[in-house]
């Protein structure tokens, strides 16, 4: 019997378990891609209109930041690469990480893989099958929208460029899971460290991006995608670099996969006290040990992003200064400090809808401890139902307002230094970083009512999550129904800073996230305890 | 108020989908008794223990706890009660000693000198981190947390499962110090041992039903005698006897079981054929237990 030995069987099961969700990623992501060339091929039919359009995207850095550069704003394609290959490399390496995490780590936490590797079955033949259906999932998504955008009369060359340049992506990031699946005990944390790696990735290539040199971008993966050039005189050797990553971080994950037993990771857990602390002694206490962890990554992850995108600010608005032609179309929305505040309120954005993804996953948690049978002996004692997961909420809502508040507070002091006025940036920073909350409530107000309601359907809530996230990059390109684009929280967050701050929808988000959080909370009370 | 049932159960149904776990279901255990709750898997134990608990609704019929509702008054009731799942699944991060101080406090506080000698009476490790205990200890963790507690009722679902058989030995041990401190002990088992050995009364049920219900000297007077005999020569007429069943004739060794009335005819006739060696035994709660099923199942 080889190491690999049942391979074949582990990619069966895989694509079985998966047989829904798999399918919906591999055809979700070509078709924001194809639908998104299909908009700027109706919006921007002439060259002129297309090089004004470029040529207004590559003087901002701001937008250059959080998109990548444009490297041929003369062609439909090359804006297409430029719009969606971010989103597209960011979504194929969600899924990859997901994935893989789901069908390694994740099946020796619950002890699946112990079943599995008492059959006959080889030692690595669990992460090699995750890795090959991650990896012929990353493929898929390639040749589907690269099959969308020829459809779109776009070069076909280019368009297999574009394509592989996302599944790249996808497998550096495949090649990470298996490496951090071997290193942690839950699959909780390994996906954590792999999602960090791809936060990091975004922000060298966010901030190689937004300055001068790119250096810091062919740090990342993200901005290899970009740097494939699809649609732009393509550059082919780069895919040398995602190949070597990818093959090496797999070699290391199977050589670290060599060496442990089942059920064990690398950073193995610590032995623990013999008794409790007197403090944790009740529900909302227990949640915090829960949520602590993860919650502190997130206060750092948030606290580095806000101080980078905060010292860039300023360097934004010289730019600007620097380019005669973009100041005088500048200055009729008020210079460069308003593109400073531009680029700001974008990042504050951008980070509230990051902080929705914290907030769903700690309102999920109560579900999570339902189905790994945890919640049973806590409600079998002295804890009422509203209780238990109120307890879980407080670190959801508390959490997500406390990292956002990190962000600006870190944002603010690195631009205020900068500016010289350390104190008086904190503040306004700091609020209009505040001011993303609401709408996130709301987020984790509906991962609420679904465990209340349908608790076997809580995914759903980053469903949701992730069309609003969408609607807000792409909806207005692709020309979505404005009331279908209202009915994301996001959409009625004020441009701060910059903007005018108006406080009435933020109210109506504070009265829709307690009305859904309650709701929420009230049918946990009638239901009862399920399990997976 | 004392007197009253612990816990009684009526009519209880409860189902998931098409299939019934609970179909009718009769429970009475009486305050300070030990009451078996045996039952094969799938039998609707655990469900009937959730329901109790206030984790779950059932569909119909009547559920009392400690003289009070278990749905609606679950949080008083709680404090007065202490429960092992049957599969008892730890906070990967919490060591085992904190789970036991967590869950004595979550139900209102633990004696902590009857904690650290369950500690050592089950040769407990309390710093290891709750991922890293094997199923026998998670077990463990619980049955300290739930032993060390001051409650009046325990409701134990399979307790021993992942048990050795000292700690076994040891978990017997102490739930007859708890019935001597006056508590009710709801045990949940399918270890038919482990039930003969520590109830006053035993509750089998099948199916999400009761199919029988007493003490363990009435559930063997309802049930048959097995006989094996080895005779001076081969008997006439045992077969048409009423209330032999199962006889196995083999030249002079007869093998039988009898119904408690037919005792008195059986011994008469075995005896005119000359009794050689005789061995009768009541029959174990195994054979009881197999009997029912095999009998219901057919």
């Amino acid at each position: 019997m080889s190491a690999l030995t049942g391979t074949g069987t582990l990619v069966r099961l895989a694509l079985r378990r998966d047989r829904l969700r798999l399918p919906i990623w591999v055809v979700v992501i070509p078709g924001l891609v194809t639908a998104t060339a299909s908009a700027i091929v109706e919006l921007y039919p002439t060259m002129g209109e297309r090089l004004a359009l470029g040529l207004a995207i590559g003087a901002n850095p701001a937008l250059r930041a959080l998109t990548g550069p444009i490297f041929d704003p003369s062609s439909a394609g090359g804006l297409t690469a430029w719009r969606v290959t971010g989103v597209a490399a960011v979504l194929t390496s969600l899924l990859s990480v997901l994935f893989v995490t789901r069908h390694t780590r994740a099946e020796e936490e619950t002890g699946r893989a112990e079943l599995i590797g008492a059959g006959t079955v080889g030692r690595h033949a669990l992460p090699a099958a995750a890795v090959l259906v991650a990896g012929a999932a990353n493929l898929a998504v390639a040749l589907l929208s690269a099959l969308g955008l020829a459809t779109r009369g776009l070069p076909v060359s280019g368009a297999l460029a574009f394509g592989l340049s996302v599944a790249g992506t996808g497998w550096v990031f495949t090649g990470v899971a298996a490496l951090t699946a071997q290193l942690t005990e839950t699959a909780r944390a390994a996906n954590a460290i792999a999602l960090a790696a791809l936060g990091l990735a975004f922000l060298l290539r966010a901030a190689g991006d937004a300055a001068d040199g790119d250096t810091l971008s062919w740090l990342s993966p993200l901005g290899w995608a970009q740097r494939v050039r699809a649609f732009a005189d393509e550059r082919w050797t780069v895919f040398a670099l995602f190949a070597v990553a990818a093959a090496a971080l797999s070699a290391v994950a199977h050589l670290l996969a060599g060496r442990r037993d089942v059920g064990t990771g690398l950073l193995s857990s610590r032995r623990g006290p013999a008794t409790a602390a007197p403090r944790l002694s009740g529900p909302t206490a227990l949640a915090w040990r829960l949520h602590r962890g993860v919650l502190l990554g997130w206060v750092i992850a948030f606290a580095v992003v806000g101080a980078v995108f905060g010292a860039l600010a300023l360097s934004v608005g010289d730019i600007v200064d620097d380019n005669p032609q973009l100041a005088a179309l500048m200055a009729g929305f008020g210079g460069a400090g308003a593109v400073v505040d531009a680029f700001l309120a974008t990042v504050m954005s951008l980070l509230g809808m990051v902080a929705a993804g914290y907030a769903v996953q700690a309102a999920l948690r109560p579900r999570a401890e339902e189905v790994a049978a945890r919640a049973e002996p806590v409600l079998a004692a002295a804890v009422s139902r509203w209780r238990w997961p109120a307890g879980h909420l407080v670190w959801a809502l508390g959490g997500a307002t406390t990292v956002l508040a990190v962000a600006g507070l870190a944002a603010g002091l690195a631009h205020g230094i900068r500016v010289g006025d350390p104190a008086g940036q904190a503040l306004r920073i700091t609020g209009a970083a505040l001011a993303q909350a609401p709408a996130v409530w709301v987020m984790a107000g509906v991962a609420v009512l679904l465990f209340g309601f349908v608790p076997r359907l809580t995914s759903l809530a980053w469903a949701v999550l992730g069309a609003f996230v969408l609607l807000g990059q792409l909806g207005r390109l692709l020309g979505i129904d404005e009331r279908i684009q209202d009915l994301s929280p996001f959409a009625h967050l004020p441009r701060v800073p910059g903007g005018e701050a108006t406080f009435g929808p933020l109210a109506w988000l504070v009265v829709v996230a307690a009305a859904l959080v309650l709701a929420g909370l009230a049918g946990f009370r009638r239901r009862d305890l399920t399990g997976g | 108020m004392p007197g009253s049932p612990a816990v009684l159960i009526s009519d209880l149904t409860k189902r998931f989908g098409g299939v019934h776990a609970l179909n009718g279901l009769n429970l009475s255990v009486r305050t300070g008794e030990v009451h078996g709750f045996l039952g094969p898997n799938g039998a609707g134990k655990t469900t009937a223990l959730r329901v109790l608990l206030g984790l779950m609704r059932a569909d119909s019929g009547h559920a009392e706890l400690l003289g009070g509702h278990p749905w609606r008054d679950a949080v008083e009731l709680h404090r007065r009660l202490a429960y092992v799942p049957g599969d008892v699944v730890l906070w990967p991060t919490l060591s085992g000693g904190e789970a036991i101080d967590l869950l004595g406090r979550l139900r209102g506080g633990l004696d902590l000198r009857r904690r650290a000698e369950l500690l050592e009476r089950f040769d407990l490790d309390p710093t290891k981190k709750g991922g890293a205990y094997s199923k026998g200890n998670r077990q463990k963790v619980a049955l300290v947390a739930a032993l060390a507690s001051n409650v009046e009722l325990l409701l134990l679902d399979e307790p021993t499962s992942g048990l050795d058989p000292l700690m076994e030995a040891v978990f017997r041990d102490c739930v007859a110090e708890e019935r001597d401190n006056g508590r009710t002990v709801l045990l949940s088992s399918h270890i038919l041992s482990e039930v003969e050995a520590l109830c006053d009364r035993v509750t089998i049920v099948r199916e999400g039903r009761v199919v029988e219900s007493g003490t363990l000297t009435q559930l063997r007077h309802l049930s048959r005698t097995s006989v094996t005999a080895e005779l001076a020569r081969t008997p006439d007429g045992l077969a048409a006897l009423p209330g032999v069943h199962d006889l196995v004739v083999d030249g002079p060794h007869v093998r039988f079981e009898v119904d408690p009335d037919g005792l008195d005819g059986v011994l008469r006739l075995l005896s005119e054929a000359g009794v050689r060696s005789l061995a009768c035994r009541p029959p174990s709660l195994e054979e009881l237990f197999l009997r029912h099923y095999r009998v219901n199942a057919a």
